[in-house]
């Protein structure tokens, strides 16, 4: 059978549109898959782009954490300073605190009576337990003979205490001079026989000396004075002098007194006979 | 509020013990002269803690610990000893007696308070 020429160029021309067709649908694929790696390379641009926004960000907060951190540490050791600092000062303030009720309590009882033998008792117990004094010894200037009479003692007895002159020895040289004297060994302990007491405090009102408190030793636990005992020691230098003093004028008062009306009775008395 | 029998003879140191307890909230303070008056005390009032010397008129300190320990109502009252004695075998006696606690002469009144907290837990 023979084709027609018509009919063969028709297919011919059909065959050349549909190889163009394809042709052209086949470059629409590749533009197609051109732009589809082109959009996923954006896409992925975007992407990382995103993610280094966020690690620009995260690293920020995590700096901005970091200073916080810091200035949080910062702040942290100056208040513990500070805490230290406090603590410290409490201790300070509580020693000072305790320090004063000694003086408070010791200044309480000097003056709580005009009783002269109540007086001393109340300078040996402020001797023996504020200060630690295991042997000590009172001495009190005799007006009429100038001599250094003990008149109280405690862990030695009274009677092994000797008198001592004024200006002689460690005891007449703070009687004279009104200066208490600290031996710079106090661990060893004095002599009472010989009167080298380690502390000799001065009893004085104002100038006038009446009289000394000689420590010869201070007890196992006591291994050396503290601030408190200088205030102590120098609290009982004026009040107990003063204390001493007024007992011993409230027990001549009374004394007189008493002898006066003895006296004033004796009188009543005579016009009746 | 926790009571707190200070025994000791000498006024100077009850008035100084009582100060310092003084310092511990809420604490009552019930002084006594001797160990005959510390237990009278101790028949009278409800105590917690005793601060007690040891060289006493009447009765010591030592004498006292004994009794207070032996005794069925008071044995679990902690005692702390204050004493002039600093002795090593001074305090080995007290304690063997039963004392709870020995401080010596002359005392630091921070540590007496601290010793006071650890038994009545203020």
């Amino acid at each position: 059978m023979e084709k027609d020429p018509v009919v063969t160029k028709r297919v011919d021309e059909f065959l050349e549109i549909f190889k163009k067709g394809e042709e052209f649908t086949k470059d629409l694929l590749r533009e197609n898959e051109k732009l589809r790696f082109r959009v996923a390379q954006l896409e992925e641009a975007a992407l990382s782009s995103a993610v280094e926004e966020k690690i620009r960000l995260y690293e920020e907060r995590i700096k901005k954490l970091e200073e916080e951190i810091n200035s949080l540490k910062e702040r942290y050791l100056k208040v513990e300073e500070e805490n230290r600092d406090f603590a410290s000062k409490y201790v300070e303030v509580e020693d000072i605190n305790n320090a004063l009720a000694n003086l408070y309590v010791a200044s309480y009882q000097l003056h709580s009576t005009l009783d002269f033998d109540e007086v001393l008792r109340i300078i040996i117990e402020i001797v023996i337990n504020l200060i630690g004094a295991e042997a000590f010894a009172v001495l009190l200037i005799d007006d009429k003979t100038n001599d250094i009479v003990p008149v109280a003692a405690d862990g030695i007895p009274l009677e092994s205490v000797p008198k001592a002159k004024i200006s002689e020895g460690i005891i007449g040289s703070v009687a004279k001079e009104g200066e208490s004297y600290f031996s710079a060994d106090i661990t060893g302990g004095g002599d009472v026989a010989d009167g080298l007491p380690i502390v000799c405090i001065a009893l004085k009102i104002k100038e006038h000396v009446i009289g000394v408190i000689a420590i010869y030793s201070l007890l196992t636990q006591k291994e050396g004075f503290t601030n408190v005992d200088y205030e102590l020691f120098n609290l009982l230098a004026g009040h107990a002098a003063t204390a001493i003093f007024s007992a011993r004028l409230y027990t001549q008062s009374e004394r007189k007194l008493t002898t006066i009306q003895s006296f004033l009775e004796l009188l009543k008395e005579k016009p009746k006979r | 509020m926790p009571s707190i029998l200070v025994v000791e003879d000498s006024p100077t140191m009850r008035q100084l013990i009582t100060f310092a307890m003084k310092r511990i909230a809420n604490a009552k303070v019930i002084e006594a002269t001797d160990g005959v008056d510390a237990l009278k005390k101790l028949s009278s009032e409800k105590i917690d803690l005793i601060l007690a010397d040891i060289n006493m008129p009447v009765m010591d300190g030592l004498k006292l610990v004994s009794l207070v320990k032996n005794n069925q109502s008071y044995k679990d009252i902690p005692v702390i000893i204050i004493t002039t004695e600093g002795a090593k075998e001074d305090k080995e006696r007290a304690l063997a007696i039963g004392a709870n606690a020995y401080l010596a002469k002359p005392i630091q009144t921070q540590e007496l308070i601290k010793l006071v907290n650890s038994f009545i837990g203020s």
